[in-house]
């Protein structure tokens, strides 16, 4: 249609001959590099400031990172790993995953029916304004010290940004797009997979990201409390007895714990969230 | 086949109401093709949306096939107006167009042959594996086109459904529609705004009022079954009948002036 013979009305839509092909800038390899480069910058950057500070101050408090490097190395790679790391990691991803599950369950019948949403709102918006730390006296009462107290406790404050979010995102369903499905006759199993979880998924993966963050916070806390293991309960003992570096070696593993789940998530969430990358940038006009 | 009865819809959205279509009875046939042409918010999409059982009436009825219509009827599609909304921007072109054939749990062979000839059918054969928003609105609006038109439908409802594309590809679309209704023997109750297109495509037209809306004139294209871009739109008979629906529209206006004069 490149002759300009036939003058229409609108601009007529110019087919591209190709589906356009997603583009392939650099190397893998390359773009692997650089972008470690990229992320480890900054990081380096701050470990110097940190080592020239305590290089100069030498305080007590604040060991030199080779020290602290030192206590990292035989703290972690000995048997404390299976004592308190993973203990601590499974309790983690339980609290997160029941959660998670409850958290959409339950959001996606709230966001969906009208009435059961006007019968529970009080009574969530009162459950969600305790702060989840002051239910440790209680569930220790209620459920003991043991695992399920801990994962309790994550639970109980993980839940609530996953659920409001899949409330809000359920109700954003397009009416249009509602309307699509009832109209081709989608079953109420079909239409939860294919049109109320993955319209709503922006939301819930934003939901999620939160309690990912809180879960990491929750489950210090509740080890902090009568607790004999796990990494909350390690570092507070440390702190206890003075093994300084000890300490800081475990927190910088806390911080690494956080910063691979993070990442972990990044990528699952990039992946179950492609499509709407891609609408947003052609919203944008990119 | 299609029956409308005394429809009305009165919107009760907040503190007014708006009376969106006042008194609507028609008939279409069994097969029938009938175009529907109206000002625009004289409630088109109110009565396809009564029609497709997504929305209650206030008062009158719907029947298909002699059942009273009061949820979406099985074998009917409708393409919307709203067609980039219509489309799972998660899904591919090919899934979205399977996606019912799916649901109506015809087999993997018939699906792929339904899909792939449908997509061919709106020329997007290309793109079957891009998603929605890669593409054009007018690509977009086919997309949701040939979903429907691989549906199957006995009754297929259509929603200005060539608003965003060229006129060429409007030509070969609307070629496309009477291709498949007179195969297929669908029943098709089209909306446009396009008077040519409403004569050209339909073998009756309906005109609305507009709001509050009644059925204004329902005219008999008497043009021959088989339609030619070139030379039904040169006939003389198409000429006249397009003078008499764009008279009836004029009037349609101009009757509801003084009404929403105050
Ligand atoms: N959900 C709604 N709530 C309240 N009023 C509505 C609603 N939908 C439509 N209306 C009103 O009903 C009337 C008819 O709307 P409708 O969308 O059916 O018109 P239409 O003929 O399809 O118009 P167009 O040709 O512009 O698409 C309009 O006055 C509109 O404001
Ligand atoms: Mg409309």
């Amino acid at each position: 249609m490149s002759q300009p013979t036939h003058t229409t009305e609108r601009p007529a839509v110019q087919a591209p001959a190709h589906p356009p092909k997603p583009r392939r800038p650099m190397p893998l390899a390359a773009r692997i590099l650089l972008r470690t480069a990229h992320v480890l910058l900054l990081p380096a950057v701050l470990i110097g400031l940190y080592a020239y500070s305590t290089a100069t101050s030498g305080s007590y408090y604040t060991p030199t990172p080779g020290l602290i490097a030192d206590a990292f190395a035989e703290l972690w790679f000995s048997e404390r790993l299976l004592v308190d790391v993973i203990p601590s990691l499974i309790r983690l991803l339980t609290g997160f995953t029941i959660a998670a599950v409850t958290g959409v369950c339950l959001g996606v019948v709230l966001g969906v029916s009208k009435g059961v949403r006007a019968t529970l709102e009080p009574v969530l918006e009162f459950l969600r304004a305790i702060p989840p730390p002051v239910l440790i006296p209680l569930m220790i009462l209620l459920v003991g010290i043991d695992d399920s107290m801990k994962i309790l406790v994550i639970v109980s404050g993980c839940v609530w940004p996953v659920l409001l979010n899949t409330v809000e995102g359920v109700r954003a369903v397009d009416p249009v797009l509602a309307d699509t499905a009832r109209c081709y006759g989608l079953r109420t199993t079909t239409r939860l997979r294919v049109l109320v979880l993955r319209s709503a998924s922006p939301q819930i993966m934003a939901g999620l990201r939160l309690a990912l963050a809180l879960a990491i916070i929750l489950m210090v806390i509740s080890e902090m409390f009568a607790s004999s293991s796990g990494l909350g309960f390690a570092i507070v003992q440390f702190q206890r007895t003075f093994a300084i570096p000890e300490m800081w070696a475990g927190m910088v593993l806390l911080g690494l714990v956080g910063f691979a789940l993070t990442a972990v998530f990044g990528l699952v969430e990039g992946r179950v969230l492609r499509w709407y990358r891609g609408l947003r940038a052609a919203n944008r006009g990119e | 086949m299609l029956k409308v009865t005394a429809l009305q819809k009165i919107y009760n959205g907040g503190a007014s109401a708006v009376e969106a279509v006042r008194d609507l009875t028609f008939e279409l046939a069994e097969g029938e093709l009938v175009c529907l042409v109206g000002p625009s918010g004289c409630g088109k999409t109110t009565l396809l949306k009564c029609i497709a059982g997504l929305m209650p009436p206030t008062s009158g009825t719907v029947e298909l096939a002699g059942d009273s219509v009061t949820a979406p009827p099985p074998d009917m599609a409708v393409v919307f107006q709203e067609y980039g909304r219509s489309l799972f921007a998660w899904m591919s072109v090919r899934a979205n167009v399977e996606l019912p054939l799916k649901e109506k749990k015809l087999p993997k062979e018939r699906r792929r042959e339904l899909v792939a000839q449908s997509l061919e059918a709106v020329g997007l054969t290309a793109f079957a594996d891009s998603y929605p928003w890669q593409l054009s609105g007018g690509m977009q609006q086919r997309v949701a086109i040939a979903r429907a038109v691989a549906y199957e439908p006995k009754v297929l409802l259509m929603d200005e459904p060539f608003a965003a594309v060229d006129a060429q590809t409007r030509a070969d679309l609307e070629d496309l529609i009477r291709n498949i209704w007179q195969r297929l023997g669908v029943t098709v109750l089209f909306v446009t705004h396009d008077i040519d297109e409403a004569v050209y495509l339909g073998e009756r037209v309906l005109v609305l009022s507009s709001s509050p809306t009644v059925v204004q004139d329902d005219i008999t294209v008497d043009l021959p079954a088989e339609r030619d871009q070139l030379t039904t739109r040169q006939d003389e008979r198409f000429t006249e009948l397009r003078a008499r629906v764009y008279a009836q529209i004029q009037q349609a206006k101009n009757s509801a002036a003084p009404a929403a004069a105050h």
